[in-house]
């Protein structure tokens, strides 16, 4: 086992950069597909464009340069940044700007950042180390400190309000949890006790939260106000067909019916324009990355990078899940962007660093002494 | 809890694997359920979609058709269509409609008549309607509107067709006018049709010839954004104009017709008995239409309605009035048909007729009497007891059959809107709406024209224009032709004629002679209207508003102006050929020889003698008449 494992790592120039070749020529044809639609959703708007190759320029740049990283330091890491990642959501509770309605961001004078965005990365990092500190799997008191661990800043962020990034970063924890091998009892047992706290979540929803739940299960009670997402949605899926409309041909998008076309609800005008077959094509790419993710996971030597990378993988496969589900109305409206084809910079930024991590985990396997 | 067994690493490999292949397996099923969900939309529901995203995408928009020009007989266009620029507020697309009103109050003049007819329409409106804020903006006005328009989102400019009419008050009473489809109207009238029509003929020519002059409205599918922008357009059904029309109406004679009654209330109707054709039809006072058409404001409005003139209301074909004197030709000529008399028989008249075995005086309205007469003398110096005689002596049936031959009693069934019938009593008329038995008097006051019996205007001039023709009863008309906008062919409208049943060619010469001797004769009561040029055939009646008891005297200057009585006059010339058949009743005008006659030469004057720079394309039906 230890000599096919060395036979596969990478060998020369590819090897040395850290990069995984599989990973690497998926996530360019990914992002080669984001940016044709992107073109077609945004109509022709070049500017739009240009902007969005900027920051996939940078943050494959920055994919690259997380991937140099040694897991170990790494792990080293995990800590401080955990406890960063919390102070500046207690920050953004107390100073934080009112921006979209809601208290995400954090002023650092140059620029803006998000830490919630962080905390996706340094919760999984966080519990990753604290399960590979002991041993698989983990002890109930560990299980009941990771909860905590995790409670903290999924509570913080949930309070912003931003439900979909809470929702998120557990995911990410309970993956981390589930990888690390905790009974399927317990498992049973957490998923009964989140469905018995649905009725008691409401009351903690706020009005606009409530409104996009009751519209997820009737968006014909008020189709042109908060069912309008909803149904236009749908429209420009339903009638994309097998073989859809054809690049550029998408009514529902180039005429403007389809909000947020560009960001949230670009899958929508993909389904439109690429038909089924487009997309079970799109998703089938998706499914080879977070199979290669799961693989390189299943590979790592250590817990810790383990543990890591098939919980970041299984971020990125929610990520996908809650999108697509939204769009096709499987799942109420949360604010999700479609991994790598959305318009916009924050989460792109998250994933690829993850993906970085993965290649870091990934070509440094040989240097690992076991 | 076993936690030794687990420490092995390999154990835990194995596990992890495990739980990874778990993992990688949910993924594949969620991305399962997606699809099968996909499956859903795309395959078996694409249709239902496919048709909601055309619903999006196509909207229909309609084209309304132009209505159709309107002209005289000469070609003068009478009624057109000019282009106008309103203001229009989209309800549904505006938040705070009061703030808005405010803001554009500062870039156009917005007044409180414009407020109220907005707050007025708002309600009839459906959200995605355009109701307009201002009418008839200036080329300023559009213009600041057209720099200053994108910070008004749900306001925009429309332009529009506006009926107009250039001779304003002169045709208003004629042509009638079109205004705004009301919630009446909109409930009689087919929706799609009228899909983009705002306007529709209210009165008269513009109301009765709705369906031609309307047009068919045409479509357009278009491609609109999600913000209703019409990006392109699909396929085009292009509307079909309005029907033109060419009416019998000689606008110069109107006009002149006007003139002779100005200052005065009343109306005059001219027909040319060979056609039917209404050559000018005056009532006064008139109106400007064209505010109508755009949207009167209230308090414009409230004065023409309540203005003690009536200025709206159309005498012509709505005035209702005793004929008077006027009808004794016609019952004259109802004697010779039914033998009652003939006529050269003398009758006397001392002043006063009594029915026989009765006490009551039937006064003649010269209280001296006129001696021995003749049918002629009598119409011509207009013997009061001469026709009570022989209204008696033919009795009312007789009187009302021979009389509903000219179109009394009844609607002349004018391509006109709204026209009213008059009155020709009767037996069985009074048993029906007053519940009393028909008295012997009220023949007698029947053969003068008075009591219940009331007549339009329009009515005496198509019987006059019946006897001139001799017997020969046409249906008047306003419409001489309608041009097909899209054949361009032109065609007349139906003649509807029947022929009065008096046989004996000698009794109509007769009537008529003694008619043209009103005007001609020396005794004539309208001897002051002979012209040298030609000869007029007349009649005049003097119709009382006001009664008077049995002993009491007329006296004229003790009468309020509005008691007075009206004055009328009926008359056709050339006598011999006859081209033109007026009616004039000028309202409390005292006499028809000198208020109504004088009004009736003016108009045949004008229409015989004054040759217009136009004459030489003026229709057929002028030249080449033969006179019966």
């Amino acid at each position: 086992m230890l000599v096919d494992l060395r036979v596969n790592t990478t060998p020369g120039l590819l090897g040395r950069l850290h990069i995984d070749l599989p990973l690497l020529f998926a996530l360019l044809l990914l992002c080669t597909v984001g940016l044709a639609v992107l073109f077609s959703a945004t109509d022709r708007s070049a500017d739009m464009i240009e902007k969005q190759l900027l920051r996939l320029g940078l943050a494959f740049g920055l994919m690259l340069i997380i991937a140099q990283i040694s897991p170990e330091k790494l792990r080293q890491w995990s800590l401080p940044l955990f406890v960063i990642g919390v102070i500046m959501l207690v920050a953004v509770e107390i100073i934080g700007d009112i921006g979209k309605g809601a208290q995400r961001w954090l002023d650092l004078g140059i620029i803006r950042f998000q830490p919630s965005e962080l905390l996706k990365l340094a919760v999984p990092m966080m519990l990753a180390r604290f399960f590979a500190s002991g041993t698989l799997p983990p002890s109930l008191p560990r299980v009941f400190g990771a909860i905590v661990l995790t409670a903290v800043p999924v509570l913080l962020i949930a309070r912003q309000p931003d439900l979909g990034t809470s929702l998120l970063v557990l995911s990410a924890a309970g993956v981390t949890l589930f990888l690390a091998g905790i009974s399927w009892k317990l498992i049973a047992l957490f998923l009964t006790l989140i469905g018995s706290a649905m009725p008691l979540l409401w009351l903690f929803l706020h009005d606009y939260q409530r409104q996009r739940v009751l519209m997820f299960l009737d968006p014909q009670s008020d189709p042109l106000g908060s069912g309008y997402h909803i149904i236009q949605s749908q429209i420009a899926i339903g009638s994309g067909g097998v073989y859809g409309k054809g690049w550029f041909q998408g009514t529902q998008s180039h005429l403007e019916f389809l909000p947020e076309r560009s960001t949230d609800f670009i899958f929508a005008v993909f389904g439109e324009e690429f038909g089924l077959i487009g997309i079970v094509l799109l998703l089938t790419l998706y499914l080879m990355i977070v199979l290669r993710g799961l693989y390189i996971a299943a590979r790592s030597q250590d817990i810790y990078s383990r543990l890591l990378v098939g919980a970041l993988t299984m971020l990125f496969f929610v990520y996908i899940f809650v999108n697509t589900g939204m769009v096709v109305g499987l799942l109420p409206v949360v604010g999700v962007p479609l991994p790598l084809i959305s318009y916009g910079g924050t989460s792109l930024v998250t994933i690829m660093v993850g993906f970085g991590i993965m290649m870091s985990v990934h070509t440094a396997k040989k240097s690992l002494p076991i | 809890m076993m936690d030794s067994t687990f420490k092995d690493p390999r154990r835990a490999n194995h596990s992890f694997t495990r739980r990874a292949v778990v993992a990688a397996l949910l993924a594949l099923s969620s991305f399962g359920v997606v699809i099968a969900r996909l499956i859903h939309l795309q395959i078996f529901k694409r249709e239902y979609f496919s048709t909601l995203s055309e619903d999006n995408r196509v909207k229909v928009e309609p084209l309304p058709p132009t209505r159709g020009l309107i002209y005289d007989r000469n070609g003068v266009l009478l009624a057109d269509n000019t282009p106008s620029f309103s203001l229009v507020i989209i309800p549904g697309k505006v938040t705070d409609i009061k703030a808005t009103i405010a803001e554009l109050s500062q870039l156009v003049t917005i007044s409180d008549n414009d407020r109220a007819r907005f707050t007025r329409l708002l309600s009839q409106h459906r959200r995605f309607d355009g109701v307009p804020i201002r009418l008839d903006l200036n080329e300023l006005e559009c213009a600041s509107f057209a720099v200053h328009g994108h910070l008004f989102p749900g306001v925009e400019i429309r332009a529009e067709l506006l009926r107009h009419y250039p001779f304003r008050e002169h045709t208003a009473h004629v042509l009638g006018y079109v205004g705004r489809i009301n919630e009446n109207e909109a409930k009689k009238i087919d929706k799609s049709d009228y899909a983009g029509t705002s306007h529709i003929g209210k009165t008269g020519v513009e109301k009765a010839y709705e369906n031609l002059l309307h047009g068919e409205v045409g479509h357009q599918q278009v491609e609109v954004n999600a913000r209703g922008r019409v990006l392109r357009t699909l396929n085009e059904k292009p509307p079909v104009s309005g029907h033109d029309l060419h009416l019998f109406l000689d606008i110069d004679l109107q006009i002149d017709t006007a003139a002779a009654m100005a200052g005065q209330r009343g109306a005059v109707v001219a027909i040319d008995p060979n056609t039917g054709g209404v050559l000018a039809m005056v009532s006064m006072p008139s109106f400007d239409p064209n505010p109508f058409v755009g949207g009167i404001g209230v308090t414009d409005y409230v004065a023409l309605r309540d203005n003690i003139d009536r200025p709206l209301y159309n005498r012509a074909v709505r005035g209702q009035y005793p004929p008077a004197s006027t009808i004794k030709p016609f019952i004259g000529l109802g004697g010779l048909v039914n033998k009652n008399i003939s006529f050269t028989e003398r009758r006397y008249c001392g002043g006063y007729y009594q029915l026989p075995g009765h006490g009551h005086k039937y006064r003649c309205w010269r209280r001296g009497g006129h001696g021995t007469l003749t049918m002629e003398g009598s119409i011509v110096e207009s013997c009061d007891v001469y026709f009570y005689r022989l209204a008696h002596d033919m009795g009312v049936e007789r009187l009302d059959e021979f009389l509903a031959h000219f179109g009394f009693g009844n609607k002349t069934g004018i391509d006109f809107a709204d026209e009213l019938g008059g009155l020709l009593p009767s037996p069985a008329w009074k048993q029906r709406v007053r519940r009393e038995p028909w008295f012997p008097g009220e023949t007698l006051i029947l053969g003068i024209g008075q009591g219940a019996f009331l007549v339009t205007p329009l009515q005496l001039a198509a019987a006059t224009a019946a006897m001139a023709n001799h017997g020969h009863y046409l249906r008047p008309r306003m419409v001489a032709t309608t041009r097909n906008p899209t054949t361009g062919n032109l065609e007349p409208t139906a003649i509807n004629d029947h022929q009065i049943p008096v046989t004996n060619h000698y009794h109509w010469k007769a009537v008529i002679e003694a008619m043209a001797q009103v005007v001609e004769g020396p005794r004539g009561t309208a001897k002051r209207i002979r012209s040298p040029y030609y000869r007029i055939a007349g009649k005049t009646g003097t119709a009382q508003v006001f009664t008077i008891g049995q002993n009491e005297r007329y006296n004229e200057a003790q009468v309020a102006e509005r008691m007075r009585d009206h004055a009328l006059f009926i008359a056709f010339a050339p006598v011999e050929h006859p081209q033109i058949a007026v009616a004039v009743i000028v309202e409390n005008g005292r006499h028809g020889g000198s208020a109504a006659a004088p009004v009736a030469r003016q108009v045949i004057d004008s229409y015989l003698l004054k040759r217009r720079s136009s004459s030489n394309e003026t229709p057929a039906t002028d030249e080449d008449s033969n006179g019966d």
